[in-house]
């Protein structure tokens, strides 16, 4: 077993190297002058900006920026912010509890919804359910999400004025020492009213991240359901009388588990994805926002290392589903 | 003390610490997280928003609402008969805020002022590149390290800045926000500790209000400073709910989660009027959005083509679709609101028929040229992209063929000061201090043709011999002349088609009181009152 | 498994087998639904210039923002107009045939590119299969909207770059796919034999063992196409896609954003009309994939 983990992590090294080369490639081929960018329409003579991009160290060779920039990394250090001079980890971790938050609400609403359905319309397969569910999924998983925030600001914070508008949490709390993850430090803080406010800022970002991977959970927990219930062992033990809820419960619910735990795993970079949309829509401060803002920008280091760190926390999550995937099902770890 | 109130007494300070029953919280939605909290090395009103107007001061003040100068930390200033030293009497008994880490020891003097200014011009000074990129753009953009030829501490008092020519905009420039009066204390105490950047962090002014927390990209806290030299604002707290959708903002306003936002969108407007609950000051904008022609291009090298160009295109048009009525259609280089400009100034009157037939004269038949648009909104443009369609359909209807190009928002600064650039770009430009210098000389002298920040590249001798003389002239009304003389000599060779001054709008609760909008577009809440 | 006596299929009885296809895609009620609203889509596409009430980018400055349903001097604004006065219909009418031809090209680049790099890694093994998909496992530790959007902030926003930018971004899917396929069916009997009558590699790859694959391809080429859709409309949507005045649905989304709570109809209609487009091709790859998958076909 712990050769099989070491296996599996030595052979991501050389995927690490490729990622930082990607991530440090990219932002020097960036087109647009960040130290132009800096001076705005004000301008600046050009014995300024050659300080400039000399303190900043553009004007030394690639090899050597790209030496000293996996040089600062293996030292924990990503750099500094053009824009607010800050190390961009710093920044980082500053947002990284918000998209986090979002995330695994979206994650915990996809499956806490996705596969009950999934497994429902399973055994009814055919029926008026059925086929309410599958369709409605396919919708969401055809849905421009963007777009789907939209509408749902427009109802539900515009016309019925349910939900805030924007924000983690009323600006009345606030926790000096929190962590950063509202819900956490609004139930530590014991203000009453707390939690539910932080709720309610969080559900409509969260129902529209997770509105695509509960369609891909719901309908791929269908489809694992059905191969399931088709194998030999099932119907055996149904052929012996078994109940059927204990079939389902017990048989075919475990089994069918497998691909959809990958799925689940699978969906991690798909919510990143979805999470620059969400957090652009309802102005979330988060990861996803701040990357965009940092491209937009032109902010080199901060796309630099949040390219990176998202890469790295992408592969992380794959190693962990691959190796929880090697546990339950012991015939991978020998291929 | 009985059990009873000491109980009271407690559950009063859980409710102060939640910010609720009894402090008066101001809450304003800002459009964008400031870059920091050190005005000096940033140049955007977001920036000062969050730093220079809530916690700083400066030596002179702008007069709210107004580009006049007031006192500030210096109660008052000689300045001698050549112009060329300006002293000044600092205010006794002003007190830094106290943040965790560090209580102030001693009151306001001059060595916080010198430290301000050194550490912006001084290589040598610890703080004049204290972290990884830091550089006083604004100092050098508005040309101190050639003005400022030495600052002196005659007493602890008593500051001196002896100029290296006579520059009538001067005063001005110091109540600007990066000439802001930092604690040197504070800074040497970072500086021991080896944390330098936290007085980019932590920001210790002697401003209204006391910064109490940044949470990245949500929001900023303040409370208002007890012992404030002016006297204690209003309200107690004050916080930044930092919102950049325009939409949210207004949403969040009517629904009383703040009580002013800057800002709103121009489609948004009338509705915004329309609610009881809210009420919209406004007023023009010290802005001027243009399309600068390059003027060392033919056919644009020749002003009738300017001219023509200029009444083919529908002015009104723009202000309707793309400023949805919130502007008003420039005429000069300046804004109204700024002194010296020329109301007797005709504009070019929308007039395809008149452009055709002035085009033919010329003898420019069959155009085709480029419009710049930027890729983003400025305060002085909503959206350049749609401005740019509108003249492309203009110039059409008189035989000009037009085609947009963009490029990403640095490389169009970077492209467009080229003087080879092939076409007519839309800019434009607000004002730092309320000086007309700070217009016609920064985008239309001659200095700036060949820097490129004259984005026509358009030097023109008569022209430039008269703001040169305007500058160095201390008589406002001889100066007031000079300008308005520039501003005929700038129409009659018309190397911008003036597109608009945008009008800021200022909506906020009906509950709030005492807000006075700042001709230079920042946004400041001392003295800003709000009833329950 | 009794597929391998089917796989190597003599050139008569493809007819047979698509008559097959064609069975199976039609029972599925949703498939065939798609279908039709998909022909639809690509009919209005192409007759755009002849069936739309206006020209895309004219400007009627007296009819800004009109409501849909709105008849006045210049005509009937069926679904209104944007800020500019643009008739919203034509335009969604324009922008069908960016969003369509976008799609078509992102499955077009990333299926030839994925294909061939996949039956090189799958077919010579080795060296070149860890270097090729090495580089795949690179690509896809990144997710795909940020890195199509950081290879956009590069290559300049813009419809053609943001085409190409997903291209790379999905072609290691399609690249994965093959080799895949390629690995499972080098080693069968048909392909053994092929080598053993002396095919070279070239043939042996593409007219051999690729034709072999095109199921699994198919399927995915239909999902590439219905999320290349929509992520062109996000790169729009984030300003980093197709440039106005070009009326394509996710640029148009960004500019009518500001209008969201004055003009629904700005907002409401290109979104809908992305949805629609990819629920249509949603549809009909379910139907593909049910009427190619033979496990399903048994259940």
């Amino acid at each position: 077993m712990l050769r099989f983990i070491l296996g599996k992590i030595l052979w991501l090294i050389p995927t690490l190297i490729g990622i930082t080369i990607v991530a440090f490639g990219f932002v020097r081929v960036l087109p647009g002058d960040p130290v132009l960018l800096m001076a705005g329409e004000r301008g600046l003579s050009p014995e300024r900006h050659a300080e400039l991009a000399h303190q900043l160290g553009f004007d030394r060779p690639l090899w050597q920026q790209y030496l000293d920039f996996i040089w600062q990394l293996a030292h924990g250090n990503l750099g500094d912010s053009l824009v607010t001079h800050k190390p961009v980890l710093g920044e980082f971790f500053a947002l990284f509890p918000a998209t986090l938050e979002l995330g695994v609400c979206a994650m915990f609403l996809a499956v806490v919804i996705g596969v009950p359905i999934g497994v429902l319309a399973a055994i009814k397969r055919g029926s008026w359910f059925d086929q309410a569910t599958m369709g409605t999924a396919l919708v969401g998983y055809s849905m421009p999400i963007f777009w789907w925030g939209l509408l749902l600001i427009i109802l539900f914070s515009g016309i019925l004025q349910w939900t805030p508008v924007s924000g983690r949490i009323s600006l009345m709390y606030y926790f000096p020492n929190g962590t950063g993850f509202m819900i956490w430090d609004a139930l530590m803080s014991g203000q009453s009213g707390a939690l539910t406010s932080a709720l309610s800022h969080l559900i409509l970002p969260a129902v529209v991240l997770a509105t695509i991977p509960l369609a891909v959970i719901a309908r791929q927990t269908r489809s694992a359901m059905l191969e399931v219930l088709g194998e030999d062992y099932v119907r055996t033990a149904r052929a012996k009388g078994m109940p059927p809820r204990r079939v389902v419960g017990v048989h075919a619910l475990r089994n069918a588990m497998i691909p959809v735990i990958t799925t689940i795993g699978l969906q991690v970079g798909m919510l990143m994805a979805g999470a620059i949309l969400t957090e652009t829509i309802f102005s979330w401060p988060g990861i996803g926002k701040w990357m965009v803002d940092s491209i937009s920008r032109r902010d080199y280091p901060s796309v630099q290392g949040g390219l990176l760190m998202i890469a790295l926390i992408v592969m992380f999550v794959n190693l962990i589903v691959d190796l929880l995937y090697g546990l339950i099902n012991p015939r991978i770890r020998h291929r | 003390m009985t059990i009873r109130s000491m109980l009271l007494a407690g559950a009063a300070a859980v409710m102060m610490t939640a910010g609720g029953a009894g402090a008066k919280t101001l809450v304003y939605c800002s459009e964008a997280s400031p870059e920091g909290f050190d005005p000096a090395p940033y140049t955007s009103g977001t920036t000062f928003d969050a730093s220079s107007h809530p916690v700083y001061d400066q030596l002179v003040e702008f007069k709210p609402g107004t580009t006049e100068i007031e006192p500030g930390l210096a109660e008052s200033w000689d300045v001698s008969d050549d112009g060329l030293t300006y002293t000044f009497n600092l205010r006794k008994g002003v007190k830094f805020h106290s943040v965790e880490g560090f209580t102030p020891s001693r009151d306001f003097n001059a060595d916080d002022v010198i430290f301000s200014f050194d550490r912006q011009g001084n290589k040598d000074n610890p703080y004049y590149a204290y972290a990884p990129g830091v550089s006083y753009e604004y100092y050098a953009g508005m040309d101190m390290p050639t003005i400022i030829k030495s600052i002196e501490k005659v007493d602890d008092y008593t500051v001196k800045f002896t100029l290296s020519e006579p520059n009538a905009p001067f005063l001005a420039d110091l109540a600007m926000d990066f000439a802001s009066i930092m604690s040197k204390e504070y800074a040497d105490k970072l500086a021991g500790e080896d944390r330098k950047a936290d007085i980019n962090n932590v920001p210790v002014g002697t401003g209204p209000f006391s910064f109490v927390a940044y949470q990245k990209d949500a929001v900023i806290r303040y409370k208002a400073n007890p012992d404030y030299f002016k006297g204690k604002t209003p309200v107690d707290d004050l916080i930044f709910a930092i919102t950049p959708d325009p939409a949210v903002r207004m949403q969040k306003l009517q629904a009383g989660e703040c009580q002013i936002m800057p800002y709103p969108s121009p489609a948004d407007i009338q509705a915004l009027k329309d609610d009881s609950n809210i009420k919209v000051d406004e007023q023009p904008g010290l802005n001027v959005a243009y399309l600068a022609y390059n003027t060392t291009q033919a056919p644009f090298d020749k002003p009738e083509v300017r001219k023509a160009l200029n009444m083919a295109i529908n002015k009104d048009a723009i202000i309707d679709a793309v400023f949805q009525g919130a502007g008003q259609v420039a005429k000069n280089p300046i804004p109204p609101t700024m002194w010296s400009y020329n109301k007797d100034i005709k504009d070019d009157a929308y007039d395809p028929e008149q452009a055709k037939k002035m085009l033919d004269e010329a003898g420019v038949k069959d155009l085709e040229m480029n419009i710049w648009a930027m890729p983003v909104q400025r305060p002085y443009m909503p959206n350049a992209r749609r401005t740019a369609e509108l003249m492309q359909s203009d110039l059409a209807k008189v035989g000009v063929t037009a085609n947009i190009v963009s490029y990403e928002w640095g490389e169009y600064l970077k492209k467009s000061k080229d003087p080879t650039r092939d076409g007519a770009v839309i800019l434009g430009w607000t004002g730092d201090n309320g000086d007309p210098d700070n217009f016609l000389a920064v985008l239309l002298g001659c200095s700036a043709a060949e820097s490129g920040a004259n984005r026509a590249f358009w030097c023109d001798q008569k022209f430039d011999d008269l703001i040169t003389k305007a500058r160095q002239s201390s008589d406002q009304a001889e100066r007031t002349k000079l300008y308005e003389q520039a501003q005929e000599v700038f129409k009659e060779q018309a190397p911008w088609d003036t597109i608009a001054h945008s009008t800021v709008f200022m909506p906020m609760s009906t509950k709030v009181s005492g807000y006075v909008m700042s001709p230079l577009g920042g946004h400041d809440f001392y003295g800003v009152d709000i009833s329950e | 498994m009794s597929e391998v006596t089917e796989t190597d299929i003599p050139a008569g009885t493809r007819r047979a087998q698509f008559a097959e296809f064609w069975f199976y895609f039609k029972e599925n009620r949703g498939a065939v639904i798609g279908l039709v609203v998909f022909a639809l889509i690509a009919l209005a596409a192409i007759a755009a210039p002849l069936i739309s009430p206006f020209d895309p980018d004219t400007q009627f400055r007296d009819a800004l923002l009109a409501t849909p349903l709105t008849h006045d001097a210049n005509g009937n604004f069926l679904m209104g107009t944007d800020a500019v006065g643009r008739d919203i219909l034509s335009r969604l009418l324009f922008g069908a045939r960016f969003s369509l031809f976008i799609g078509v090209m992102v499955v077009l680049l990333a299926l030839s590119v994925g294909v061939i790099l996949g039956l090189l890694a799958g077919w010579f093994g080795g060296w070149v299969d860890t270097v090729i998909m090495r580089v795949m496992d690179i690509i896809l530790a990144f997710p795909s909207l940020l890195l199509a959007l950081v290879f956009v902030a590069v290559l300049g926003p813009g419809l053609i770059n943001a085409m190409i930018a997903i291209a790379i971004v999905y072609q290691p899917h399609f690249a994965r796919l093959t080799r895949a396929a390629v690995l499972s069916e080098k080693n069968r009997d048909y392909v053994m034999a092929a080598q053993v009558a002396g095919a070279g590699h070239m043939r042996l790859m593409f007219r051999t063992v690729l034709p072999n694959c095109l199921a699994p391809l198919i399927v995915q080429g239909t999902l590439s196409f219905s999320n290349a859709i929509l992520d062109v409309a996000a790169l729009g949507f984030l300003g980093m896609g197709a440039q106005p005045p070009t009326p394509e649905w996710g640029t148009m989304l960004s500019e009518a954003r500001e209008f969201i709570l004055r003009a629904w109809w700005v907002v409401t209609f290109p979104g809908l009309a992305i949805l629609v487009t990819v629920l249509a091709i949603n549809l009909m790859g379910d139907g593909l994939r049910d009427a190619l998958d033979p496990k399903l076909k048994r259940s």
